[in-house]
């Protein structure tokens, strides 16, 4: 009698299946640590986990399809768009390819939590791009935030691994509090939570808001690793498992970026004077730290970390143009994006498990006639980052200047081009390494097997970077089509 | 649909040599069928063209729609005899790469074929970003070329040639999407022209250090002596073309303001790349650096041509262009094989080979005089062409252009004479082998080329451009 009195909101199923997914994997894969036997838990949990971020992706495919007209869920909690539903896609795509990844890790301990933990962390994100206040925003960075803090330390037997939980969670929660602070004060100051409702609320040039703006701005940027926010990077994607790296870097910038956007046109419309320039000076800043800091690097991830930083940029410029053009642009560029990256680290991955050891730009040297196919993928990743044609990135990169040009701010355009042309000697710098530096230094200093020799059979990372590499391509290719899904999923913010 | 075929032919010959597990000597073999297949698509096309007419054989394919980009392909003229020009020569690199027995042979072949087809794709390109993807995507190859085949000092050579080449088309790609968007089109032929100097510039830039211009120079040099000379061979030959494409297509029909404004600067530093590039190469140590420096005043020949302003000079700068790209590649070809005989190609270690050497004496007499423009020859009629028509732009780069001539005669005879001529050289043996028939394979096909352009250069000249049919009567001799 009492139940039937209280009112529960309506609850869309559907929209909450991605997220409901990968936490039933989650779950299950956790009880998997306890319950399955030693010499079938790792196979059992990662199949579980990957299995987990297929079903979300096929959900988000459904609710992609049945999304034509954005719909408010839970009290406005949520909104379920294709904004929401495509970034889910990318999410999941990115999860199972950093499944394959791990695989061939062969973990010996925490087997279970650590897929639980990625499959955790992935419905953290997907939940997370569903947003539509600044409470459920909150909830859903937290959650795969903290499912991210944990994957970064559970090398326990790895220094690197523990110092990269320890910065990731200090930095990390510290972005996490001044994004909360924020958000108190944008409620401070409309009274409201929903992104819609403070858009509404005409308060919206009150300095308290725009305090307010510049911390959710600032604990975003924080989360997509943009200058001067990124301090964490290097060391984190350094220090992290390659392949929670390799996730890291593709998924949570699609996460961030996919939010970032949504709160910044619903939320702040009219304060896109404000926020415009802000964003371009992020950009300015994520393109010049980002790549001259990547020249210097000797560690292939921490040089890809700064790259990531960069790409971050290139991401903001097209925030920046905060126009229909520009969304579709900042939706394309993610695309490729995430492939290249969870390929490059892929490949990190394979050297990684070759060599028994950190992978510098020197220990590189001669893999590309080594194992043709790691390198020839290689090559791909970093000419697709530094925006050479056959890749995604190429558009990618024409894009986002496309959509800056067209808000008429040519300068940053400029800006882009610079940072491409600086960017393309790290990138060029592995290339060289791979295939122009002899196999073996005089030392013998590198441990690698002799050229011509089988390296060690792991055909489930060979999947991942030959699906990393058919995106990274086939986004150059069907560009149309890719555009036309993100034409139809920016068109719901405008 | 032939213009698709000639340009994605080599890039899926060279996906099968990547992909499918080829005995060592078959790539060679595969690579070379492949490559005159091309040539053999190229001569049909070009017997069906005609030349009184605009584009033809195009092919449109939606593929950006978004931005108003699609795939647009198709031939002009001018265009038709530069995609000729680099099926040719790319097809006897090859050769050249089969005979030197390139190791590795799976990636080269596959490289050189990835690098024909995107030449080629280059100059059929009808639309701003396709262009732009062809254009970058020659990089790629010819950067691996040079830094895993070249010479001692490759990575340097490469690194040098990578940064010039990137900061132009960068600048090139900023053109691109500003010129793109105020047109809402990046279709060649569907957009109009405009007058922004800005925009206009960093086409030009792209251009000229392509080409390359005087200050823009820099990579040249190590670019042309480090890389493997099949590849300095198509380096110069042909992937320097791509830039009097650009000029051709872009840079003189959309920015008609922009290069009036521009046109005494450019032309100025033409002149001075003309005379500055004669005198070096007449200074230089080695066969290569010569034709390096001789390319760089060619290629400054060929430009003032284009900003003549005249008929007379276009006509003459493409006749020019193909000329350049058949001497400068048969040159290379014979530096290569020069340096492959003997083991250097410094003059100080050569001479005397002319002695009982009948065979390479001839070709390289031959070429040699097609490359100081004896009167005559096909290299006459172009320089005349230009000379012709920058005339009316002042007497001044005409008399530059009449001088670089007899600077031109001075260096390839230096040529001729120290490695034929003079005492024999320590590097020479006194009964070395001639030529053999495999290398007379390689060359003679590229100086029968010129020997044929020499009796009608009005086969490219006078069929270049619609509306100038007569112009290169009276040069012809």
């Amino acid at each position: 009698m009492i139940a039937a009195s209280i009112a529960t909101p309506h609850v869309d199923w559907l929209a909450l299946s991605p997220a409901l997914a990968l936490l039933g994997a989650s779950g299950v894969a956790l009880l998997g640590a306890v319950l399955v036997p030693g010499w079938f838990r790792h196979a059992f949990s990662a199949s579980i986990a990957g299995a987990g971020f297929v079903t979300a992706g096929v959900f988000a495919g459904v609710v992609y399809d049945r999304s034509a007209q954005p719909v408010a869920l839970i009290a406005d909690s949520m909104t379920r768009d294709r904004w929401g539903a495509l970034a889910q896609i990318i999410l999941a795509g990115a999860g199972a390819v950093a499944v394959l990844v791990a695989w061939g890790a062969k973990r010996r301990d925490h087997v279970g939590e650590y897929y639980a933990l990625l499959a955790a962390a992935g419905g953290g994100m997907v939940f997370f791009v569903q947003a539509a206040n600044l409470m459920t925003l909150f909830l859903g960075l937290e959650w795969f935030s903290i499912a991210l803090y944990i994957l970064c330390a559970l090398d326990t037997n790895r220094a690197r691994s523990l110092e990269a939980g320890l910065k990731y969670l200090i930095i990390g929660g510290f972005g996490s509090a001044i994004l909360l602070f924020g958000s108190a004060l944008v409620y401070g100051a409309t009274g409201q939570l929903g992104f819609h409702e403070i858009a509404a609320s005409g308060r919206t040039h009150e300095p308290l808001l725009v305090a307010g703006l510049a911390l959710i701005l600032a604990g975003m940027a924080f989360k997509a690793s943009v200058a001067p926010f990124h301090m964490w990077t290097p060391d984190v994607y350094q220090g992290a498992p390659t392949a929670v790296t390799a996730f890291m870097s593709a998924a949570t910038k699609v996460a961030a970026f996919a939010v970032l956007y949504r709160v910044l046109t619903t939320a702040f419309p009219a304060n896109r004077e404000l926020w415009t320039i802000a964003i371009a000076v992020l950009a300015c800043a994520s393109l010049a730290i980002g790549n001259l800091a990547a020249l210097v690097q000797k560690d292939v991830k921490r040089m890809l970390a700064y790259s990531s930083v960069s790409h971050a940029g290139f991401m903001l410029l097209a925030v920046a143009a905060d126009s229909a053009l520009g969304g579709r642009a900042l939706l394309y560029y993610l695309i490729p994006y995430a492939a290249m990256s969870l390929g490059a680290f892929a490949v990190v991955a394979a050297r990684e498990r070759e060599l028994q050891g950190d992978v510098t730009v020197e220990s590189l040297a001669g893999m590309g006639w080594e194992r043709p196919f790691y390198g020839a993928a290689m090559w791909i990743f970093m000419l697709g980052a530094a925006g050479f044609p056959l890749t995604g990135g190429m558009l990618g990169k024409f894009y986002v200047f496309s959509a800056a040009y067209d808000r008429g701010w040519w300068w940053l355009v400029v800006v882009g081009v610079v940072a491409t042309v600086v960017g393309l000697y790290y990138y060029l710098g592995v290339v060289r390494s791979m295939y122009m530096r002899p196999g073996r230094t005089s030392t013998g200093a590198l441990r690698i097997a002799p050229a011509g020799g089988s390296p060690p059979r792991d055909p489930a990372l060979a999947v991942a970077i030959g699906a990393s590499l058919v995106v990274t391509v086939g986004s150059f290719v069907f560009v149309s089509p890719l555009v036309r899904l993100a034409h139809d999923a920016a068109s719901t913010l405008f | 649909m032939l213009t698709t075929i000639l340009i994605f032919l080599p890039i899926a010959a060279a996906l099968v040599i990547w992909t499918v597990p080829l005995p060592h000597g078959w790539s060679g073999g595969f690579a070379f069928i492949a490559a005159f297949a091309e040539i053999g698509l190229w001569i049909g096309g070009a017997a069906r063209f005609d030349y009184g007419g605009e584009l033809q054989y195009t092919a449109r394919q939606d593929w950006f729609s978004d931005l108003g980009v699609s795939y647009h392909v198709g031939f002009f003229g001018y265009s038709l005899w530069l995609a000729g020009l680099a099926v040719v020569v790319c097809a006897l690199a090859i050769a050249y790469g089969v005979w030197a027995d390139r190791e590795r042979s799976r990636a080269y072949f596959g490289l050189m074929l990835f690098l024909t087809g995107s030449i080629v794709g280059v100059f059929a390109s009808q639309d701003l970003l396709v262009f732009y993807a062809f254009f970058e995507a020659m990089l790629i190859p010819i950067y691996v070329l040079v830094g895993v085949w070249g010479g001692p000092r490759r990575v340097a050579a490469t690194v040098l040639f990578v940064i010039y080449t990137m900061a132009g088309s960068m600048l090139m790609l900023a053109s691109i999407v500003a010129f793109g968007i105020s047109q809402h089109t990046f279709d060649l032929v569907d957009s109009g022209t405009s007058g922004n100097n800005w925009i206009f510039l960093g086409f030009a830039i792209a251009f000229v250090v392509k080409a390359p211009l005087l200050p823009f120079h820099g990579w040249l040099r190590k670019a042309y002596t480090e890389a493997p000379p099949e590849v300095a061979a198509i380096l110069s030959g042909v992937v320097s073309k791509t830039a009097v494409y650009g000029f051709i297509r872009i840079a003189l029909p959309k920015f008609p303001g922009p290069v009036d404004h521009f046109r005494s600067t450019i032309l100025v530093l033409a002149a001075l790349g003309l005379a500055y590039g004669s005198i070096l190469a007449f200074r230089q140590p080695d066969i290569r650096s010569v034709i390096a420096y001789s390319s760089l005043g060619q290629m400054s020949l060929i430009v003032l041509g284009i900003f003549s302003a005249s008929s007379t000079g276009l006509d003459g700068a493409v006749l020019h262009s193909v000329n350049h790209g058949l001497v400068s590649a048969v040159m290379f070809l014979l530096a290569g094989m020069v340096e492959r005989d003997y083991g250097t190609g410094e003059f100080s270690r050569l001479g005397g080979a002319a002695k009982g050497r009948p065979l390479l004496a001839s070709v390289l007499m031959a070429a040699g005089m097609f490359t100081l423009a004896v009167p005559g020859s096909t290299n006459f009629a172009g320089e005349f062409l230009i000379l012709t028509g920058v005339f009316r732009q002042g007497w001044g780069y005409a008399a530059v252009g009449a001088a670089a001539m007899v600077l031109a005669a001075m260096y390839t005879l230096r040529v001729i004479s120290a490695v034929l001529h003079e005492r024999r050289g320590a590097s020479v043996p006194a009964d070395g082998p001639d030529l053999r028939f495999e290398q007379m394979v390689i060359v003679v096909p590229l100086v029968a080329c010129l020997v044929a352009l020499s009796v009608w250069p009005n086969a490219v000249s006078g069929h270049s451009f619609p509306t100038s049919g007569t112009t290169a009567t009276e040069a012809s001799p």
